[in-house]
């Protein structure tokens, strides 16, 4: 996954493109790096989940409820790559929880240039759960809110997951 | 009449139909949460405003809970007098009023019915009569009192001081922790796959903490060896277990080869370790202490993480934990900051606690097809009592007493 998408995370860079063309390859490096992101979880290959992050990339799960109150206590928080190790650590070694998978489904990615090397996201997210028993649950619904860093390679500095709903079913063990 | 009774063991067993019988969830309602119990409502906190209100409930009961014009709390039904519709439908807010939507009926901030729209009709024709009495049927209103910035409300006119309900051995550890104004943090709801019983049993569980949540023993966080103790109130009701900050330096968990031993994993650290790092606000170097008033209160004091957990039962086998994570109004920068990152350890995806609903989950349908056997509750034999030592179901029994003391079972 890493060699399929390193190529294209410089070419929105180079100026020999028209308007059009730059904001087609941005819009579709930022999906690229929203898809791996979601086949990285959804596949279990959390060790790969730190590596979407610059190294001080943050990553915090709120609901809607507490960010219209501007609320700040978080479900999930992990400041820095080292951080969101540890939670994958924590899953891998510490954490009991029952077998079960997510399905990501990611939809209406709006993207913005912040400048040479940075972009902002705003896409939907519905995350289904699969328990080893076939229950299947529409475990949550929301938005990621992103910055990204284009350069060397797109990575999340920033990755913000408003869940729709202040209700968790039992526990939210592999990360949204 | 309930068809149910109790082992002839005693609180040392606990038969599974508690868990599981429809009658027996009905009569809780009436007789526990709608009975003799004081039952958390929401922090002074949320209620900062004049005017202010939020929803929340007690058992099944819907409840608005208010600050009026002069300051003073109420609580009050979510029903309107009228045809039983809710009567406030947001989760919080100011409100001059509260009105029903359905025939626009209105209700002062301590839940009197203030206005019947067209009580007398119009010209002349239609509305009541004269002698009507539809304030026959207004909304209950709850007794409230507010204890070190947690609001508390009981149906009982029976009931006692809510100071008296919770007790001597209790009440300082509560104290402990409230002793300045609060601050709303945040809020979030875990969905509990399991009866209302089965947490409180959790959260009283001693014995599990270090066993079932390995992030505690990995990392030391609190293993049974490190100094601490259990309180359990003379009722057997409300208890309170607190770990010193002391880092343990045993191995009993290794020589007994246990699942959550380190061993097997030796070079298991945290690279970040900076999200346990303690600042002992308290100053009584309590590293952990975690409370529960009966029958649906949690405090809890996680390092420097704090909030409350209210329980609300959402039928035989399915919960709400509605959980509220604070800090003190004069928290400085770094303070909160400790607090967020500290947030990492609660709540559904709690390094501590999210197995939690997963455990008490397995038990609901652990015991699906054995309503007349019983768990068995021997650690620390059969009494009921503090003690030094968590390797003991001590408090799990003391709920047990409360819980047959109030439904007479």
């Amino acid at each position: 996954m890493e060699s399929l998408a390193r190529p294209h995370g410089n070419l929105i860079l180079s100026t020999s493109k028209s308007g059009t063309d730059h904001d087609f390859l941005l819009q579709t490096t930022v999906e690229r790096l929203h898809a791996r992101y979601a086949h990285a979880l959804d596949s279990d290959r959390l060790e790969e989940w730190p590596r979407l992050f610059t190294e001080e990339g943050t990553y915090r799960v709120t609901t809607a409820e507490n960010e219209e109150r501007g609320l700040p206590a978080p479900v999930l928080y992990a400041e820095g790559r080292p951080m969101l190790r540890d939670r994958v650590a924590s899953l891998r070694h510490a954490n009991i929880y029952e077998p079960q998978r997510y399905r990501h489904i990611v939809s209406s990615v709006l993207v913005e240039k912040l400048g040479a090397e940075q972009a902002r996201s705003t896409a939907n997210f519905l995350v289904v759960r699969i328990m080893q028993n076939g229950d299947t649950l529409l475990f949550a619904s929301g938005r990621y809110v992103d910055r990204i860093a284009l350069a060397p390679e797109p990575r999340y500095e920033e990755r913000v997951v408003i869940c729709d709903s202040r209700r968790f079913d039992t526990l939210l063990a592999i990360p949204l | 009449m309930l068809h149910r009774s109790w082992p002839a063991e005693g609180v040392t067993r606990v038969p599974y139909w508690v868990y599981q019988d429809a009658e027996i969830y009905a009569h809780e309602q009436a007789r526990i949460w709608r009975g003799r119990t004081w039952n958390y409502l929401c922090l002074e906190a949320e209620l900062a405003e004049a005017r202010s209100f939020v929803t929340t409930f007690v058992g099944d009961m819907p409840v608005v809970v208010t600050r009026d014009a002069n300051g003073a709390l109420h609580a009050w039904e979510n029903r309107c007098a009228h045809r039983g519709a809710l009567v406030a439908m947001q989760a919080r807010g100011t409100a001059e009023r509260f009105t029903c939507i359905y025939h626009n009926w209105s209700y002062d901030h301590a839940g009197n019915l203030a206005s019947v729209a067209f009580r007398n009709g119009i010209a002349g024709k239609g509305g009541m009569a004269r002698d009507a009495k539809p304030e026959s049927q207004a909304p209950k209103q709850l007794r409230v009192a507010s204890l070190n910035g947690l609001v508390f409300g009981t149906l009982s006119t029976e009931s006692r001081s809510l100071e008296d309900y919770v007790g001597p051995e209790i009440l300082p550890r509560l104290k402990r922790v409230l002793r300045k104004p609060l601050k709303v943090l945040g809020s979030y709801t875990q969905v509990l796959p399991n009866n209302w019983k089965l947490y409180m049993d959790n959260v009283k569980d001693t014995y599990h903490a270090s066993l079932l949540h390995l992030f505690f023993t990995r990392f030391r966080i609190n293993r049974l060896t490190q100094k601490g103790g259990v309180l359990v109130s003379k009722d057997g009701a409300h208890h309170c277990t607190y770990t010193e900050m002391v880092e343990d330096q045993g191995d009993a968990y290794e020589k007994d080869g246990m699942r959550s031993a380190g061993s097997s994993i030796p070079q298991f650290r945290l690279e970040a370790p900076e999200l346990l790092e303690q600042v002992d606000e308290l100053g009584d170097r309590v590293s952990i202490q975690i409370l529960s008033l009966f029958p649906g209160f949690v405090l809890h004091q996680i390092r420097n993480s704090l909030a409350a957990r209210q329980l609300v039962p959402k039928g035989v086998d399915r919960a709400e934990l509605h959980w509220t994570l604070f800090g003190f109004a004069d928290d400085d920068e770094a303070m909160t900051r400790r607090r967020l990152l500290q947030a990492n350890l609660v709540g559904p995806a709690g390094y501590i606690s999210m197995e939690d609903g997963a455990a008490t989950g397995f038990v609901q349908r652990g015991v699906a097809g054995s309503p007349e056997r019983a768990s068995v509750i021997e650690m620390g034999g059969a009494a009921i009592g503090s003690g030094d030592s968590r390797i003991t179901e001590t408090a799990v029994r003391g709920l047990w007493k409360a819980w047959r003391a109030h439904m007479e079972i």
